[in-house]
């Protein structure tokens, strides 16, 4: 798997198939990137699990705050790991010891750990890494359009009558990466450099 | 299977755009509208609060204009881009992310006219201190860095002169510097030259030239290149640092690789306000969808008549980046390698007399202050859009007292020759 630059087959796979998402590092407060993408992603329909040690006995939108993945009870499809990168380890550990294993490991953007990432992959788990499901959502389905943004897609079918204000389908045709070829370049420096 | 990258006509058509959900509607529709009702009282306040995508109003975002602004990100290679009112409003609402009062940026001295005055009186009334460097001397960019340096700013190809700018280098230098590269792409357009692909961090266009292309609508552009690393330090507070003005978010952490698009969105044009209308967006997509076509035209057009007035005896000097003879040629097969562009100039044996008289004896060109319209235009820019920089600062600028510099369209290239050699000798 080429970590610089995801295939949009591949992230639209997991974003098509996965129903549950654990994200861990989910924020209460409503001007961090986590709530919003918990939010956005909850209104998707996804079923989301906030996981926060420092916030049990809290819920977010209505989800009881988990301590950690081992407590959530039930089988999980994601996990979304909002930590940087330093912390990024420990988290794809337990989640390796969850029967049975979630299917996908995301870790979010400005995160990235080639070595969990290679641990998560040899125990067969997907993995994207500096990559937020929110902004990928949303451009796959175009409703990041409305912002500006080079979604990349291109499409002559009519779109689907909007719900809640929302373009949702994922079935637009490809025509590029996850970001741009400059964009990934970029990442990739940055990534050398670190 | 990896995923097939579309070609730039295809792209100039399609991109940003889909047929309309609603009507079905193939052409994109002109939402005129200033407002969008939102679904309920949650929607309204996550998209007020940047949590949700979304339509509020037409000074922030409209729907027509957000087809434009996806085309023009994805024919320039960007994350994302935002489309303002003009070219001035792209380069007032970019600097206002990047700089604070005290700050500095270094431009380009081949620039456009209106944007040196730009630079050298609207934005010293901000605090934001333009440092001149010679584009053709890549030394006196690095001279001219200081610890207040935020930016720093360049055409690719230069007005008047239609000269090349290298574009590489001065990254080299923005880079070293660790500030981001603003080209200003207006008289190469996406077609010729993308200047992400040579290191620009951020692309800017006045639309109203050759992407609108038809002389009938202003507008202008900017692109996020998604390269720029906004948080490595505390240079950038806008981008970087919580905004108060939307309870502490963190623009760059919230919207990654199109943040600087977000800020200029949501910090600059929300708040000075120089929006574009949908009205115009629309003629501008329109005018997109011939880009690649009406490029070629411009620039065989162009090289045409420069080779005839490089071949006239009434011409003193030619100054067109696609004749081999021209000092800028080497750059030009570099960096637009389809076309050296359709702007350029050229000085007359005769003086400014002769120059005077030339642009009143032309029939077919139109004698007006804009390039890049289907029409072939003429201008003095001594008397005109350079004249208020003083003598010394016209010659450096490349528009001295005898240049007249012409913007060719896409008429028949003999009228075009007809009628300069008809108003040469008259």
């Amino acid at each position: 798997m080429n970590h610089d630059n995801y295939d949009d087959n591949y992230i639209r796979g997991i974003l098509n198939s996965v129903k549950s998402i654990a994200m861990v590092g989910a924020s209460p407060v409503n001007v961090r990137p986590s709530y919003f993408a918990f939010k956005y992603l909850a209104q998707r329909g996804y079923d989301m699990i906030p996981v926060n040690p420092g916030h049990v006995g809290k819920s977010l939108l209505g989800k009881p705050f988990v301590a950690s993945l081992s407590e959530i009870g039930r089988p999980v499809d994601m996990i979304d790991i909002f930590r940087s990168s330093a912390h990024i380890m420990p988290v794809v550990d337990e989640a390796l010891t969850l029967s049975p294993l979630p299917k996908v490991i995301w870790m979010q953007l400005g995160a990235r750990d080639d070595a969990a990432a290679a641990k998560a992959e040899a125990a067969g788990l997907k993995v994207v890494m500096n990559r937020c499901p929110k902004i990928e959502y949303g451009r796959l389905s175009s409703e990041i359009s409305w912002m500006g943004v080079n979604s990349r897609t291109l499409s002559s079918k009519r779109a689907p009558i909007p719900t809640q204000g929302m373009r949702l389908s994922l079935n637009r045709m490809s025509v590029g990466g996850a970001a741009t070829t400059a964009s990934d370049r970029a990442a990739k420096n940055k990534n050398q450099l670190m | 299977m990896t995923d097939r990258l579309p070609g730039f006509s295809t792209l100039a058509v399609h991109a940003g755009a889909q047929p309309d959900p609603t009507t079905g509607a193939r052409v994109t529709p002109i939402y005129q509208t200033t407002s969008f009702v939102f679904n309920d009282a949650d929607h309204a306040a996550s998209l007020f609060g940047l949590q949700a995508f979304g339509n509020i109003y037409t000074r922030i975002g409209n729907p027509t204009t957000a087809v434009l602004e996806e085309r023009m990100a994805a024919l320039e290679g960007g994350t994302a881009a935002l489309a303002v009112a003009s070219g001035h409003a792209a380069q007032v609402v970019v600097l206002q992310q990047l700089l604070m009062p005290g700050d500095e940026f270094i431009a380009a001295r081949k620039l456009y006219g209106g944007s040196i005055n730009q630079f050298t009186h609207a934005f010293k009334s901000f605090g934001w201190n333009v440092a001149w460097a010679d584009p053709d001397d890549i030394a006196s960019f690095e001279r001219a860095v200081t610890p207040r340096t935020k930016a720093i700013f360049i055409e690719s190809i230069a007005n008047p002169a239609g000269s090349i700018t290298d574009i590489e280098a001065i990254a080299e230098v923005a880079r070293k510097a660790g500030v981001p590269l603003i080209v200003d792409n207006t008289l190469a357009t996406p077609y010729l030259t993308k200047p992400i692909d040579h290191g620009a961090d951020i692309v800017v266009h006045s639309l109203t030239k050759f992407l609108g292309g038809h002389g009938n609508s202003l507008g202008g552009i900017i692109v996020d290149g998604g390269t720029f690393d906004w948080s490595k330090d505390n240079k950038y507070p806008m981008l970087s640092e919580p905004r108060p003005e939307y309870h502490g978010i963190r623009i760059q952490e919230t919207f990654g690789n199109f943040a600087f698009a977000i800020a200029c969105r949501v910090l600059g044009l929300r708040d000075l306000g120089p929006a574009l209308s949908p009205f115009n967006a629309f003629m501008i997509l329109t005018g997109i969808e011939t880009l690649p076509l009406r490029m070629q035209k411009h620039c065989e057009n162009a090289k045409a008549v420069a080779e005839f007035l490089a071949g006239h005896p009434a011409v003193a000097a030619v100054n067109y980046a696609g004749l081999a003879s021209d000092k800028y040629n080497k750059l030009a097969r570099k960096y637009a390698p389809k076309g050296a562009g359709a702007v350029f100039t050229f000085s007359l044996r005769g003086g400014y007399d002769a120059g005077v008289n030339l642009v009143s004896n032309l029939k077919l060109f139109s004698h007006l202050a804009n390039v890049g319209d289907t029409r072939s235009l003429v201008i003095h820019p001594a008397s005109t859009t350079h004249s208020q920089l003083d003598d010394a600062a016209k010659i450096r600028s490349g528009a001295a007292p005898d240049v007249v510099r012409l913007s060719i369209g896409i008429e028949d290239k003999e009228d075009l020759i007809a009628d300069l050699e008809q108003a040469l000798s008259a």
